[in-house]
């Protein structure tokens, strides 16, 4: 845990210590998913999570998100011990989250479910909401305001009135994005936002990623594959390999980490 | 061509989430309102009121209930028919309990009573869904008219077991009871239809509708984004229990006078409100109203047609009409599983560009 900020090269402040895993295991029957691992994330910067298949990077994320409740081990939030929560209660902390297999609601608009992820913020009760006129409408606008925001900022204008059934799975990935930025989240969380995407879009949504941290400071941790992407992005990574912290630093540390070679490229066995 | 939106622009972000942002509808709308309002009630005779308008009012607001269950927060119930007994009882013991209070306010508690009471029975949906949520609302169903014909409390010991609607007036207007007129009871109703729709409709723009229809379209990923389920799906069941229960209400107080439970709020009272929202459209408050609109004028359609012109005998007509209603709903479960609303969303889309086809 560090409280000292510091500047990167490209000019971002990077904050104190924001979020800390201690020591967490998640087991699942006799199966362990994440064995012992601790890193911490902190405040305005792009922290990324790597590791082969399997190696439990969405259950590290799920365990963030409160889905899982790991069987040892301590998340610290802000300061302060995170007692066992509902998925709902974390989100109600300012933690929001994409998910790898795009999970938005597709009977909806595009602009209902950007609008959803502003829950948090709106807070008229059932009874104001059916006289809406008052508490309710002046909420309503503006929230909508926040939310052209987004749209304007991830470039969905054109779509904001379609269902989202009907988008390609691109656009989706986007909307996705959008959902949860606009709960303006203290951390996001992304399940391998690029997964599935052609150059072109994966250079977007770097983009995105980018912008949002710069303009909104958005503090994210993100789960990648790409490695030029995650190198390129991220200010430290995380490495896993069948449940273990093998590393844990700069992408350049990462780099020349000698397990972290072992575990993408295989070992020689003599 | 006919409908246009072209040049209809919008400058404030509540003009654009008005309920119709298009103003040929928006005409529409008011035109529809003032007819309802100011037309109807002086043409109005009995058989039109008992036939057609006051069955189609009553029905619409049971619809609007029960697609905000079904259709916005997508929890299957088949115990409309005994929540509507819930509000048929508690109008009607509240009725004769406070002669003195207007029956104005004895609907409106009806409503948060039958809330009340589909919210406990709405509990389950928090571990179950889809068939066997459906089957315990069933249960819902058999035992409410259980308690209701088995506890002579709720009929005050009425030797018939019947429940009987006694008089009540509205600004010295007699609404219930045997000397009340076609305009009165009608004039009633649409007052608690309208304000049901809007009511409705405000809460499915708003984000009351959306944690629904999140909830609807997927559970996991709504509660992960902060959609407290447990609020979600029983603020659901007491909103859709509101509006059953006024309609419940007017059905024993305006419509029928008198009510013996099993025969009025059976097994078929849900199916038939099932029915209306599945073939009207599920997620649309205009559905609601256009499904009971079908399923009221359906029978008197044939009957005028089958009896009237045809001559056929009312037996086959009455038959008939359980084969087209039964045919129509696996139609519009296969083609157009979103009803008549969606129809008719597709209509104003080639009307919009009529003559040409794209």
């Amino acid at each position: 845990m560090s409280n000292d900020s510091y500047v990167t090269d490209d000019g971002r402040t990077i904050g104190p210590t924001v979020m800390e895993m201690k020591n967490i295991t998640l087991r699942f029957g006799g199966v362990k998913a994440i064995t012992d691992i601790s890193f911490d994330i902190r405040e305005g910067e792009i922290r990324a999570i790597i590791g082969p298949n399997g190696a439990g990077k969405s259950s590290m994320l799920n365990v963030i998100s409160g889905f899982y409740v790991p069987q040892e081990g301590e998340v610290w939030y802000k300061g302060a011990k995170r007692p066992p929560m509902k998925p709902y209660q974390v989100a109600g902390q300012g933690i929001a989250r994409t998910f790898q297999n795009i999970a938005l609601f597709e009977g909806m608009t595009v602009l209902d479910n950007v609008m959803t992820g502003r829950l948090r913020q709106m807070k008229a009760n059932l009874f104001e909401q059916a006289i809406w006129k008052g508490k309710a409408e002046r909420e309503e606008v503006e929230n909508r305001e926040k939310v052209e925001r987004i749209i304007d900022f991830l470039e969905i204008q054109a779509i904001r009135k379609t269902p989202v059934g009907r988008l390609p799975y691109g656009l989706k990935k986007r909307v996705e994005l959008a959902r949860a930025l606009a709960a303006e989240p203290s951390i996001l969380l992304l399940d391998e936002p690029m997964a599935g995407m052609n150059v072109e879009e994966k250079e977007d949504m770097s983009r995105f990623i980018l912008d949002m941290n710069d303009e909104f400071g958005t503090t994210i941790a993100l789960i990648e594959h790409d490695m030029g992407v995650v190198m390129d992005l991220s200010d430290r990574v995380v490495v896993m390999d069948y449940g273990k912290k093998i590393g844990d630093g700069t992408p350049s540390e990462v780099r020349n980490n000698q397990d972290v070679i072992d575990a993408y490229l295989g070992v020689a066995h003599d | 061509m006919f409908y246009r939106e072209a040049g209809d622009f919008k400058k404030t972000y509540s003009a654009d989430n008005q309920t119709f942002p298009i103003k040929i509808d928006r005409v529409g709308y008011y035109l529809a309102l003032v007819v309802a309002f100011l037309v109807i009630p002086f043409v109005i005779n009995d058989y039109w009121a008992n036939a057609i308008l006051l069955p189609f009012l009553i029905y619409s607001i049971a619809a609007i209930g029960l697609n905000i269950l079904v259709g916005y927060c997508g929890q299957v119930s088949l115990g409309t028919g005994g929540f509507m007994a819930v509000g048929a009882y508690a109008c009607y013991k509240l009725m004769t309990s406070f002669p003195d209070v207007n029956i104005f306010f004895h609907v409106l508690l009806s409503g948060g009573i039958t809330g009340f009471v589909c919210v406990i029975f709405g509990l389950p949906s928090l571990r179950i869904k889809g068939f066997y949520l459906a089957v315990a609302t069933l249960a819902a169903q058999f035992f409410l008219v259980w308690l209701f014909n088995r506890v002579p409390w709720f009929y005050n010991n009425s030797a018939s077991g019947q429940i009987n609607a006694p008089e009540r007036m509205v600004f010295g207007v007699p609404v219930t009871g045997p000397n009340t007129e076609a305009w009165a009871t009608y004039l009633f109703c649409l007052v608690f239809l309208v304000l049901s729709a809007l009511i409705a409709r405000n809460l499915t723009r708003g984000m009351a509708g959306r944690k629904w229809m999140a909830i609807r379209d997927m559970d996991i990923a709504a509660e992960i984004i902060g959609v407290n389920p447990l609020k979600a799906k029983i603020s659901a069941f007491g909103v859709s229990g509101f509006f059953v229960g006024i309609s419940g209400a007017l059905f024993f107080a305006l419509y029928l006078g008198a009510v013996e439970v099993g025969e009025a709020f059976g097994i078929t009272k849900s199916f038939l409100v099932l029915f209306m929202i599945i073939i009207g459209g599920l997620g649309s408050i205009f559905g609601s109203f256009a499904g009971a609109a079908f399923l009221v004028l359906l029978p008197v359609v044939l009957k005028v047609v089958g009896v009237d012109m045809l001559g056929w005998p009312t037996d086959i007509v009455a038959h008939l009409q359980l084969v087209i209603v039964g045919g129509l709903i696996i139609m519009f479960l296969i083609l157009e599983p979103h009803g008549l609303a969606q129809l008719w969303r597709v209509a104003k889309q080639k009307l919009r560009l009529w003559p040409f086809p794209h």
